[in-house]
C-alpha cells in the first residue's frame, strides 16, 4: 500500500513538471498547445534510446530528452508562431498525433508499438521496489522544486512581464518594442524543455514506453490540472497535478466496485469519467482563468475574427 | 499501359475515391467552422457514432445500405444536436480555443460510450460482395464506385440545400456576417443548431462510408480525422467548395505517397499537408469563403 502511495507520488510529480511546462507556454505566453504529449513522446524516446542503446548515464539522457524537446519546439513554434490560436490548436494536435505515427512506424529506431523495454533507473537493480520508488519521488521531488522555483522566478522577472503583456495584448508589447515572435518561440521552447524532461524521467521510472502511452488523454490530463489548479500561477499547477492523480487513482478504485463489467468496459467508464469531469471543470471553473486567444492574436485578414463572443 | 502508369493511374483513381469520401465529413466541418467559428474535434466521435449507428441499422436491423446510411445520418445529426446544445453552446462565450478543448473531452467521452457498448473488436458491414472489374491494368471495386456517386449525390444535396433553401440562404448570412445577419431577423440559435445537426450528421455519414472500404471500432473516427481536418484546411477553413478540393487534394496526396511511403503514414501526409498550406497560403486554396 505505501509503495502505490509513492507510486502516486511519483506520477504527480510527473503531471506537475508538465503542468509547470504548460504554465509557461499557455498560462505565460498564451500559446495553444494541444500537442503537449507529442514534447513528453520526443524527450522520453530521446533519453530512451540514449540510455539503453548507447549506454550513456540516466543523467545525460534526461537532459538530452529536455533539450531535444526544445529543440522540436523551437521547429514547432517557427512553423506555428504567426497562426492564430484554433490553426494552432489543429497544428499542435497534428503534430502530436504525427510523432506518435512516426514512433510507430520507424521500428528500426523506435521498435515500433513493442515499444522500448528495460530502460534503466537510478540504481534499479541494487533497490527494492519500495526503496527504488521512494528513491525516484525524492528525485522527482527536487526536480519539480527546481522547476518551481525557475518557472516563479520566470514570471516574475522582465521576461515573464513580456510574455504576459504578449498574451494580454500583442500589438501593445510590439508597439512597446518587443520582439513578439522571438519571446513566443522562447517561451514554448522553455516549456518543452519541461515538458521533454518529464517524458525522460516517466521513461527512467517505469522502465517501459510505447506509442500508446502518447495519447491525447494525457494532454487533457494536464489541461485539467491546470484548470483545477488555476491557469498562469505555479503554486496552481502543481497542486492540480496532485488532484488529478488523485482523482484518476480513485476512478481506479471505483470502477471495478461496478457488478458485471469487463476490463474494456472499465477502462472506457474511467475515460469517460475523466472526459466528462474535465467538461464540467472547464464549464464552470474556467471563468478567466482562461487566456482566451481572440481577435488581439494575428488575425489574418481574410478570416475574420469571430465576431460573435 | 505500362506497369508503372498503370500503378500510378490506380493509386490517382483510389486517390479521387478517398477524397469524395473524404469531402463528405470536411463539408460538415468547414460549414461547422464557418457559422459556429471554432475547430470542432468532436467530429471524430461523431463520425464513429455515424459508423456504428449505420451497423446497427445494417446489421443488426439488416437494412440495405441507403436507408442504413439515412440512419446514420439522422443518428450523427441528432447526436450532435443535444450534445452542442448541452455541452459545447456554453463554452462558446468563453472564446474559440476553450471550445475547441471542450470538443476533444466531449470526443473522448462520446468515444468511450461507444467502447462501453461496443468493445473494442472490429467489426464489418453485411454487404453484397462484387467483383473487381480491372479495365486497362486498373481495378475498379463496383463498391468503391457506388461510394463514389453517393458521395457525389450528398455534395450536391448539400449544395442544393445551401443555394435554395430559405434555411440554407440564412446559414450562409450567418457564415457571412453575423451581425448582418441579425440585423436582418435571422435566428442566430436556429442556424446554430442546423448547423450543428447537418454537421455532425455529415461527419456520421462520412464515417459509415469510410467504414463500408474495411471495418469500424470506436477509433474509427479518430483516426480519419486529421485527413477531414487536412482537407478543410487545405481547402480554407469555412469555405464549402474549398473542403472538397481540399479534400480531392488530400485523398489523391495520401495515395500517391504511398509510392514513396508506408501506408501507415497516411495521416503523417494530412499533416504535412495542412502545414505546407498554412506556411505558403494560410487561407487555404480558395481563399474566399464562397459560402
Amino acid at each position: 500500500m505505501e509503495n502505490y502511495i509513492i507510486a502516486m507520488g511519483v506520477s504527480a510529480g510527473i503531471y506537475a513538471l508538465m503542468a509547470l511546462g504548460m504554465n509557461i507556454i499557455w498560462g505565460m505566453a498564451g500559446l495553444i498547445n494541444l500537442g503537449l504529449v507529442g514534447f513528453f513522446a520526443v524527450g522520453a524516446y530521446t533519453s530512451a534510446l540514449l540510455t539503453v542503446k548507447f549506454g550513456l548515464p540516466i543523467v545525460v539522457g534526461v537532459m538530452a530528452g529536455g533539450a531535444a524537446a526544445a529543440l522540436v519546439g523551437v521547429i514547432v513554434s517557427l512553423v506555428t508562431v504567426r497562426m492564430r490560436g484554433d490553426y494552432l490548436a489543429i497544428v499542435t494536435l497534428g503534430f502530436a498525433e504525427t510523432i506518435r505515427v512516426f514512433a510507430t512506424n520507424e521500428i528500426w529506431l523506435t521498435n515500433g508499438s513493442d515499444g522500448i523495454s528495460g530502460i534503466p533507473g537510478p540504481f534499479r537493480g541494487a533497490l527494492t521496489p519500495v526503496e527504488f520508488n521512494s528513491l525516484y519521488l525524492a528525485i522527482m521531488v527536487v526536480v519539480v522544486a527546481v522547476a518551481y522555483v525557475l518557472v516563479e522566478r520566470l514570471s516574475y522577472s522582465p521576461f515573464g512581464r513580456v510574455l504576459r503583456a504578449i498574451r494580454d495584448d500583442e500589438q501593445v508589447a510590439a508597439v512597446a518594442g518587443k520582439q513578439v515572435l522571438l519571446y513566443k518561440v522562447q517561451a514554448f521552447a522553455l516549456g518543452s524543455v519541461a515538458l521533454g524532461v518529464a517524458g525522460a524521467l516517466y521513461g527512467h521510472y517505469t522502465s517501459y514506453i510505447a506509442p500508446d502511452i502518447f495519447v491525447p488523454l494525457l494532454t487533457l490530463y494536464i489541461k485539467l490540472a491546470l484548470l483545477a489548479g488555476g491557469v498562469g500561477n505555479s503554486k496552481g499547477a502543481v497542486l492540480g497535478a496532485f488532484v488529478v492523480v488523485f482523482f484518476l487513482e480513485c476512478t481506479r478504485f471505483i470502477v471495478p466496485l461496478i457488478p458485471a463489467i469487463t476490463p474494456v468496459q472499465g477502462a472506457a467508464l474511467r475515460e469517460l469519467i475523466v472526459s466528462v469531469s474535465l467538461l464540467v471543470i472547464l464549464r464552470f471553473r474556467s471563468g478567466g482563468l482562461i487566456p482566451e486567444a481572440r481577435s488581439h492574436l494575428v488575425v489574418p485578414a481574410a478570416l475574420p475574427a469571430p465576431t460573435r463572443s | 499501359m505500362s506497369p508503372f502508369l498503370a500503378e500510378f493511374v490506380q493509386l490517382l483513381l483510389n486517390g479521387v475515391m478517398a477524397g469524395a469520401i473524404l469531402a463528405v465529413p470536411a463539408l460538415g466541418l468547414t460549414a461547422m467552422f464557418a457559422v459556429l467559428r471554432f475547430p470542432n474535434f468532436a467530429l471524430a466521435s461523431h463520425a464513429t457514432a455515424g459508423a456504428f449507428a449505420g451497423y446497427v441499422a445494417n446489421v443488426s436491423f439488416g437494412l440495405p445500405l441507403i436507408p442504413s446510411l439515412v440512419f446514420a445520418f439522422f443518428f450523427a445529426g441528432l447526436l450532435g444536436l443535444v450534445s452542442d446544445e448541452v455541452v459545447l453552446k456554453p463554452f462558446r462565450a468563453m472564446g474559440a480555443i476553450t471550445t475547441a478543448i471542450g470538443s476533444i473531452a466531449l470526443t473522448i467521452a462520446i468515444e468511450n460510450l461507444i467502447r462501453f457498448v461496443f468493445a473494442n473488436e472490429l467489426r464489418g458491414y453485411d454487404l453484397p460482395i462484387a467483383r473487381d472489374m480491372i479495365v486497362g491494368g486498373v481495378r475498379i471495386g463496383p463498391q468503391q464506385m457506388q461510394n463514389l456517386a453517393i458521395s457525389v449525390v450528398i455534395m450536391g444535396l448539400v449544395f442544393a440545400f445551401l443555394t435554395f433553401t430559405r434555411m440554407g440562404k440564412a446559414m450562409r448570412a450567418v457564415a457571412d456576417n453575423p451581425m448582418l445577419a441579425d440585423i436582418k431577423g435571422i435566428n442566430a440559435d436556429t442556424v446554430a443548431r442546423i448547423v450543428s445537426f447537418g454537421g455532425m450528421g455529415l461527419a456520421g455519414l462520412g464515417g459509415m462510408l469510410i467504414g463500408l472500404d474495411t471495418s469500424i471500432d470506436p477509433l474509427t473516427g479518430f483516426r480519419a480525422m486529421l485527413s477531414v481536418f487536412a482537407a478543410a484546411v487545405v481547402g480554407g477553413l469555412g469555405s464549402l467548395p474549398g473542403a472538397i478540393v481540399g479534400a480531392l487534394v488530400v485523398g489523391i496526396g495520401e495515395e500517391l505517397c504511398l509510392l514513396v511511403l508506408s501506408p501507415s503514414y497516411r495521416s503523417a501526409v494530412g499533416f504535412l499537408a495542412i502545414l505546407l498550406v498554412l506556411v505558403l497560403r494560410p487561407r487555404g486554396i480558395l481563399g474566399q469563403r464562397a459560402y
